[in-house]
């Protein structure tokens, strides 16, 4: 019994004059119908690229994309382009970061949204239209007979995003890649939109696959979570795991990295120190290991050496993670949970 | 929009105003007195003065200027004289409105001379204008679309070569080769409608308007490579591809229409401009348009014609200017509101 969405060891690379860039490499992941799942990483860590090859949007480009990425079974890298486009919209819809930027703006919001039903169903302009109208009134837009006339610099920023979720969902897919749909929206505007989506997802039983640099959104909306650096998952498990039991000092960094809305209003973020590593030529070893706090407690030179498998964590289960640490749980509760939540560290002795 | 139009319209109108001013100042400070041209060769002062006064050509420059203006509006006699109106009738000439003056080198009104010659520029620029139009952006796509391969660099380069040609050249070149030597198509001379039917009129405009268009197109078919190019890269284009719309229908409904401003912009005006004549291309198929007359005033001082191709190039110019901002609104919906 496979997963709806079952992605094995999947490759984005794309040659340069420089060499290759390896946005993606050996990336695997599994969603389920009606589950989340949360991709977060830095800026450049292969959220994006992995997604959108999910979509076929590298096809026609000189990236080399290898793998498997079966969706109900059917390995979507084996289709002609053709059949692929079958694909794109209907079960595999997509929403991105920006919405103003996404949609067109010399088309009206209707006739974008009817667009993505007509190429999928063979129905007049009447009924996409009408279609088009009822998804914009599901997504919360007010008057949706008469918004679905205007042009999106018209619309809110939010309402933008609303109707970019009416179009990814117009023709019911089974699954739902959302590209960062919060990045470009104010915090009120956030949070609705996350509901939103909670809503439609129970309501439509579709897989979601949200990417994402907020820890937040993670907590709020994913089943599990995937955390990439450097186009590889260091840390993948349940959500609820992989927030309380982390083992990947990446991952570390990441939840050091949010702020603590509780604590002194004065005291200072933890950023993680240096820069997110070259594609093209990423350090030798654990690529995370030129920013890593906790190199010298791992025996020799492995970290700068040897690539660190996916392991079964301490905690075990389904969570797996890259590391060398041999006690990577121990060095979370007694060195980062103090410094990063003291309460929390206090309270689990 | 209706406002906005009316608007365009009016600035346009004090624009004509403002230009027609400007050419009538520099009409006088040239160094040419418009009489003794008219008069010939060997005449006396005294017929000079006649002559100048015959023409309206012996009151202050603001005035004569006054009397043009009225005269595009209401039309005027030559020569204005209450007197002479009264005991001799028949030596004053009416030009009626719009009069833009009487050229005294080919004897006839401005008016008239300029109604003869626009269908011929009219005609040549439109025919030159739809051949580049549709060959400079459809292999302008083309060349996006096949980028870096040979096909783009051969397009490419190819309309280069022939911009780089002088139109004389290119004129010539098709006169005595696919014309004369090979025998292809006849030597073009201008047939109206009228007389030639819409085949006779087309097919004696073929070769002036391919000479202009192989110039003209060279530009666009780098302008519209570049902007497919760019509105290829944008968000929306890869939101068009995630809906699964076919490769043909994200061409030319998504990214085809977004290209299409800037070769808006660029079209109006160089429609606009050939509009007033091809000066080059013209001479060379001896048609007697717009742009043969220029070149044939200027060298005869015929000032007056000169005065009334300037103002009408420039009403050209102006209409053009509107009409690309009308087109504009209908473009892109974002300009409408704002």
């Amino acid at each position: 019994m496979t997963s709806y969405l079952s992605v094995r060891d999947l490759v984005v690379h794309f040659p340069t004059i420089d060499g290759i860039v390896k946005a993606t490499d050996g990336l695997s992941y599994e969603v389920e119908r009606g589950k989340t799942l949360g991709i977060v990483g830095e800026s450049g860590s292969g959220k994006s690229v992995s997604s959108s090859a999910i979509l076929g949007l590298h096809r026609g480009t000189n990236a080399k994309v290898s793998g498997e990425i079966l969706l109900d079974g059917d390995d979507l890298l084996q289709l002609n382009d053709e059949q692929m486009r079958q694909h794109r919209g209907s079960d595999v819809a997509m929403i991105f970061q920006d919405p103003l930027s996404a949609m067109h703006p010399y088309y009206t919001v209707g006739n974008q949204i009817a667009e993505a039903y007509l190429v999928h169903n063979r129905v007049g302009k009447k009924a996409a239209r009408a279609r088009a109208i009822e998804m914009l009134d599901r997504v919360g837009i007010p008057q949706p007979d008469r918004r679905v006339d205007d042009y999106p610099h018209q619309f809110s920023g939010g309402m933008r995003q609303r109707a970019m979720i009416a179009m990814g969902l117009i023709n019911n897919p089974g699954l739902l890649i959302a590209d960062e749909p919060t990045t470009a929206l104010d915090v009120t505007v956030q949070a609705q939109i996350l509901d939103l989506l909670q809503d439609l997802q129970r309501e439509f039983n579709s897989a979601i696959i949200i990417i994402t640099h907020d820890l937040g959104v993670v907590a709020e909306m994913a089943d599990d979570v995937l955390v990439m650096y450097a186009g590889r998952a260091v840390e993948y498990g349940p959500c609820k795991e992989i927030l309380t039991h982390p083992e990947m000092p990446y991952t570390w960094g990441l939840l050091s990295s949010v702020p603590d809305l509780s604590a002194d209003t004065n005291a200072k973020l933890i950023p993680i120190r240096g820069n997110p590593p070259s594609l093209l030529s990423p350090p030798p070893g654990c690529a995370f290991n030129p920013r890593c706090d906790h190199r010298d407690k791992v025996p020799g030179d492995l970290c700068t050496t040897q690539v660190p498998d996916l392991t079964t964590a301490r905690s075990g289960g389904n969570h797996v993670k890259r590391c060398h640490l041999a006690n990577p749980d121990e060095v979370y509760a007694t060195e980062v949970l103090p410094e990063i939540a003291p309460d929390l560290a206090k309270e689990t002795p | 929009m209706f406002a906005y139009v009316v608007r365009r319209c009016f600035t346009g109108v004090i624009m004509l105003i403002v230009m027609s001013f400007v050419t009538y100042f520099l009409f006088f400070a040239s160094p040419i007195d418009p009489g003794r041209f008219a008069c010939g060769k060997s005449c006396p002062p005294a017929l000079i003065k006649q002559t100048d006064k015959a023409l309206g050509f012996d009151k202050p420059w603001p005035v004569q200027w006054k009397d043009f203006a009225i005269g595009v509006v209401k039309g005027r006699d030559y020569p204005e004289d209450p007197a002479l109106r009264k005991s001799a009738p028949e030596l004053i000439s009416h030009c009626p409105a719009p009069c833009l003056g009487y050229s005294q080198v080919n004897l006839i009104n401005v008016t008239t001379e300029l109604k003869d010659k626009i269908p011929i520029s009219v005609s040549l620029a439109l025919v030159a204008f739809v051949m580049w139009i549709i060959g400079g952006i459809s292999l302008g796509a083309v060349a996006a679309l096949t980028k870096g391969s040979i096909i783009d660099r051969g397009v490419v380069g190819t309309s280069l070569v022939f911009y780089a040609f002088p139109t004389f050249w290119m004129g010539l070149f098709l006169i005595e080769f696919p014309a004369i030597k090979w025998g292809l198509v006849q030597v073009p001379s201008y047939t109206s409608i009228a007389d030639g039917g819409v085949w006779g009129w087309l097919s004696n405009l073929f070769l002036p308007g391919l000479t202009l268009a192989l110039f003209y197109m060279a530009g666009y078919v780098r302008i519209t490579r570049a902007f497919v190019l760019e509105s290829m890269s944008e968000d929306y284009l890869r939101t068009a591809k995630a809906k699964g719309l076919a490769p043909r229908k994200i061409l030319f409904k998504h990214t085809m229409r977004a290209a299409l401003t800037p070769i808006v912009t660029l079209a109006g005006l160089d429609l606009a401009g050939l509009l007033g004549g091809a000066i080059i291309t013209e001479q060379v198929f001896n048609f007697n348009g717009l742009g043969k007359l220029a070149v044939d005033s200027t060298q005869t001082f015929d000032l007056p014609t000169v005065v009334g191709l300037v103002l009408l190039l420039a009403a050209f110019v102006i209409v053009a200017n509107i009409i690309v901002d009308i087109l504009y609104a209908v473009i892109d919906p974002r300009v409408r509101v704002g």
